[in-house]
């Protein structure tokens, strides 16, 4: 029952971080619950699917397709990171002053609800898998699954969910006019965080091997497999031994959406003399 | 207002295909690499199998300094999760398969790995 209990929650808890930013970020958009309610579910189905076609997976690209998958999906979500960030910095700053104002306010945080269901049914499909493989695969071992797996596995995802909900909770505490900024920078590092794991695939698959020298050890600080290591490598991408390309592509991720952001930023944001003056 | 709205006029459309065509660069690129062959010639393999929810060995020795491939096959009656926090790899491995995992050059020391999926399944890296 524990070992069931302790990866429903490892697993739910990592993507349970993700929902509840994109809740807090979402926070006044309409019908929004039905997007990310939607997302998760789609999540869930796909992880099945994946866990069910995980052999076939495995053996595709010479044996890396497990690799290539997750750092596709996850650079898939970077896009989609980026393109909420970009979106909103274009029409949402009028959200910043009142995040139940003007239609346009509110049609702009819309469109981009359909790029964050995607960013999180990806969250949830990637550590969905791995709990569906491992309950699926006791409960066929022992013959059905028993009840104290069940038990465990509820426990599990109830705990995990709590997480959610006080990380939303706590978003949601902070003045509406900062709420912008600190989402944006949330999504930011979640999306440069993502795009440095992606990495991490692809070096384990040995497809990428440059730069692969170890540039600091923080493991005795914080350990990434211990929960606030983990919490914070699912928040920012913390890793206790990053390689130079990890830092690299982190950074570039960084400053990429930073500079399309400022590239997009709405007109008024950029040119304040001339609003002022019209 | 009558200022020019250049590049800021259609940002989605613009900004859409941008990605789009990154992202093909990006999946091109990683087919050219793929078919390469990914475990280059001059890494250190070392093979291993998970029988009985036991590693055999449970000792691997790499040098230090050097990549290291290592090659696990799943003999046991249920899938595994090849995982380890100080060689930072997980790959799940479905019954009867082979997997691989790439480690990047190694300091002296000792590492552990595991099942995931059944902690009970330790091993070791011994970097001398």
């Amino acid at each position: 029952m524990l070992a069931a209990l302790l990866i429903v929650f490892r697993e739910v808890f990592e993507a349970g971080l993700i929902v509840g930013i994109v809740m807090a970020v979402t926070s006044g958009v309409p019908r929004r619950t039905v997007w990310i309610s939607g997302g998760v579910a789609a999540g869930v189905l796909g992880a099945c699917v994946v866990a069910l076609f995980t052999g076939g997976l495995s053996e595709l690209f010479g044996g890396s397709g497990q690799e290539i998958f997750n750092a596709s999906i996850l650079g898939f979500a970077v896009l989609m990171l980026t393109w909420h960030n970009v979106w909103m910095a274009r029409h949402g700053r009028e959200m910043a002053a009142d995040l139940r104002a003007t239609g346009e306010a509110v049609a702009a945080g819309s469109k981009s609800l359909a790029a964050l269901g995607a960013v999180v049914a990806i969250a949830v499909l990637r550590e969905g898998s791995e709990v569906v493989l491992f309950l699926y695969g006791v409960a066929a071992a022992q013959g059905g699954a028993s009840f104290a797996m069940v038990i465990g596995g509820v426990i599990g995802l109830v705990l995990g969910s709590l997480i959610c909900l006080m990380t939303y909770l706590g978003l949601v505490t902070i003045p509406t006019r900062y709420l912008f900024g600190v989402t944006s920078a949330l999504i930011t590092l979640l999306a440069a965080g993502m795009a440095a794991q992606a990495v991490a695939f692809l070096e384990q698959a040995g497809i990428l091997t440059a730069l692969d020298e170890t540039v600091w050890n923080t493991s005795w600080i914080l350990s990434d497999s211990s929960y606030p290591g983990r919490a914070l490598h699912t928040l920012i991408g913390y890793v206790d031994q990053p390689t130079a390309m990890q830092l690299i592509v982190y950074a570039a991720t960084l400053a990429v959406i930073v500079v399309l952001m400022k590239l997009f930023a709405s007109p008024t944001q950029r040119r304040p003399h001339i609003a002022a003056a019209e | 207002m009558t200022e020019p709205e250049r590049i800021a006029g259609k940002p989605s459309w613009t900004l859409g295909s941008g990605l789009n065509f990154a992202a093909a660069i990006l999946l091109a690129a990683v087919a050219i690499l793929t078919s390469r062959g990914a475990h280059a010639a001059d890494d250190v393999t070392l093979s291993l199998t998970l029988k009985d929810h036991k590693f055999d060995p449970a000792e691997l020795h790499a040098p230090p300094g050097t990549p290291i491939d290592i090659k696990v096959k799943n003999l046991n009656d249920i899938v595994s999760e090849f995982e380890s926090s100080d060689l930072h790899f997980e790959k799940i491995v479905p019954v009867g398969s082979e997997a691989v995992v790439h480690v990047r050059p190694q300091q002296p020391g000792k590492y552990n790995f595991y099942d995931d999926f059944h902690h009970d399944t330790q091993g070791y890296l011994i970097v001398p």
